[in-house]
């Protein structure tokens, strides 16, 4: 195989929007079968580098290449679940309908799910424990059965590689705890997971690798070398609310809460 | 399939059986369905069931306004090929779909580039582009063949002039569009869904998206003659938003909205065409807004009689 170890290679990547840069110059390397958190600001760009890099907004520079493989080549290796407010869940269709959306890219023109797919889509809503579900109106969930709707549709997917953007945003503890469930599987797979995430307090707890943004890439790396005080600072500036629990013991930490 | 699906289904039934039933009671009630009238009716019908098409996708994709503005930015491509060819159906098509098609790719780019909201945006080239199309209109209705011309029936729309040709070209269109819908379902519900996803899934979203507008330009021009320019919006988003309430899957949304639309289409034709100068396209309009209204109170879940038992239930 022509692959090379790294699940994610971006290098100079640049996305600018009315000629501010969102994303500025960014080097990337995530190897294969770790769990990702991409963690800064409101507005360094998190949500950006994810739909950057599958090319669903135009970059103004820069390459990135899945598996050694450009996107074209690497697509049906990669699983995407877009942020829940994303889109409108007042859409006539019902929870299984949304899943099996996840097999769509793979029957391609002309074909539509049949029985097989169906019976994959339900084993994927039973793994996050929404098999009762299926047949709702997606309108009529919760916003965490939602989300779980959507970690449904990017299993489905059968993906090495998946993006999420902010799946932890706004959602119960049953759907917290399904979705760290559901990535310690994927690890256990060798799959490769990219989260975008937004509490700092649980990122050592949930990622084994860790990437700091802020428009530029602040730091990236092993959590326990990489999720330091130190670069949480440089990333968040005087920004910081709440310092996590096992970085903020100090004294000199509460001295970083804006 | 599920006993809710299988409900809507037979409600699907009932409003077909019955909206069916409407022609030979309306042909008891003494309206004679001649040569002349049969064609208004068809005609209207087939474009109704256009609307409930392409209708189904404007609303769900939040672009009901774009058809507003595609249809009045079309007066003056109609004015424009008057002059410029005379009374030719083809060009008069033609000359709609170039200036409704410029007033769309002109919001985008307002909106895009510049400062202006996409609402603003839509404002201002539907009122510049209908402006110029009736100052055309005032001209040519000065000039010395304006007798013949009778463009102003563009603005309300006129069923009556409806003749073979309109219905067998409303038809074929009809079954294109079908065709084209049936090919690629599964990409236009997850492209209206979910763009992000679709792109993501390695669909042309590009391509996919000019073809669905392109559908809904194509019904809008077609439909300016029977329903005019200033109420044809109507026609698109009313049946669609009608059949929305009644289900929750769009597969039963898109053939209720064709239902409403054809009976929409085809009562407000022939109800038009029983007394002279009657308007036809307020009439379709008035027939889809009722079912709209309709929709609104009675649906079950949806509708706000409904809500308010719940409500009252729970308390």
């Amino acid at each position: 195989m022509t692959n090379s170890s790294y699940a994610l290679e971006i290098n100079d990547l640049t996305v600018a929007y009315r000629n501010t840069p969102v994303l500025w110059d960014i080097d990337l390397r995530v190897p294969s079968g770790v769990l990702m958190g991409i963690i800064g600001p409101n507005g360094a760009g998190k949500s950006t580098l994810i739909k950057a890099a599958l090319g669903l907004i135009p970059r103004a520079a820069g390459d990135v290449r899945f598996f050694g493989l450009p996107l074209r080549q690497a697509r049906a290796r990669i699983g995407y679940v877009p942020q829940r407010n994303s889109i409108d869940w007042d859409f006539p269709t019902t929870a299984l309908d949304v899943v099996m959306m996840g097999l769509y890219g793979k029957l391609g023109w002309l074909r539509r799910p049949d029985k097989t797919a169906r019976q994959t889509a339900l084993a994927a809503l039973e793994q996050l424990g929404m098999a009762h579900f299926a047949e709702r109106q997606i309108g009529q969930l919760s916003g965490g059965q939602q989300q779980r709707v959507f970690l449904a549709r990017a299993l489905v997917q059968n993906a090495d590689l998946y993006f999420m953007d902010e799946p932890f945003a706004a959602v119960d503890a049953v759907t917290e705890r399904a979705i760290v469930n559901l990535l310690h599987r994927l690890r256990a797979q060798g799959k490769t997971v990219i989260v975008v995430h937004h509490d700092l307090q649980t990122v050592a707890e949930y990622f084994d690798w860790v990437t700091l943004l802020n428009v530029e890439v602040i730091a990236s790396g092993a959590t326990d070398s990489v999720f330091t005080e130190e670069n949480i600072r440089r990333t968040y500036g005087g920004r910081i609310g709440a310092l996590p629990a096992a970085l903020s013991g100090s004294s000199e930490a509460s001295a970083y809460v804006a | 399939m599920l006993p809710e699906d299988r409900r809507v289904w037979r409600f699907i039934g009932a409003v077909a059986l019955s909206m069916a039933l409407s022609v030979p009671l309306s042909a008891a009630l003494g309206v004679q369905y001649d040569y002349t009238l049969t064609n208004v009716a068809l005609g209207g019908a087939l474009l109704g069931a256009l609307c409930g098409m392409a209708g189904t996708f404007a609303v769900l994709r939040g672009q009901s306004l774009i058809g507003d503005t595609l249809s009045h930015a079309a007066l003056p491509g109609v004015a424009l090929a008057f002059l410029l060819f005379g009374r030719e159906p083809l060009a008069l098509l033609l000359g709609a779909a170039a200036t409704g098609g410029l007033g769309v790719l002109l919001v985008n780019w307002l909106s895009g580039t510049t400062r202006l909201k996409q609402d603003a945006a839509m404002g201002i080239v539907l009122a510049a582009f209908f402006a110029i199309g009736v100052a055309l209109l005032s001209y040519i209705q000065g000039r010395a063949d304006a007798s013949q011309a009778g463009l102003d029936k563009f603005i309300f729309g006129q069923a009556a002039a409806i003749i073979v040709r309109d219905v067998v070209t409303l038809g074929a269109a009809c079954l294109l569009i079908g065709a084209l819908l049936l090919t690629f379902w599964k990409e236009f519900k997850l492209l209206t869904f979910d763009p992000d996803f679709a792109q993501a899934s390695g669909f042309p979203v590009g391509r996919l998206n000019g073809l669905l507008s392109a559908l809904i330009v194509i019904v809008c021009v077609l439909g300016l003659q029977l329903a005019g320019v200033i109420l044809m919006v109507g026609l698109l988003i009313a049946p669609a938003a009608a059949a929305r309430q009644w289900t929750r899957r769009l597969e039963q949304m898109i053939v209720l909205a064709m239902l409403f639309g054809a009976f929409s289409g085809g009562s407000g034709a022939v109800l038009s065409a029983l007394e002279r100068g009657l308007p036809t396209g307020p009439l379709m309009i008035v027939v889809a807004c009722s079912l709209v209204l309709i929709a609104l109170l009675f649906a079950p879940q949806r509708g706000v009689l409904w809500q308010r038992r719940r409500l009252r239930s729970e308390v």
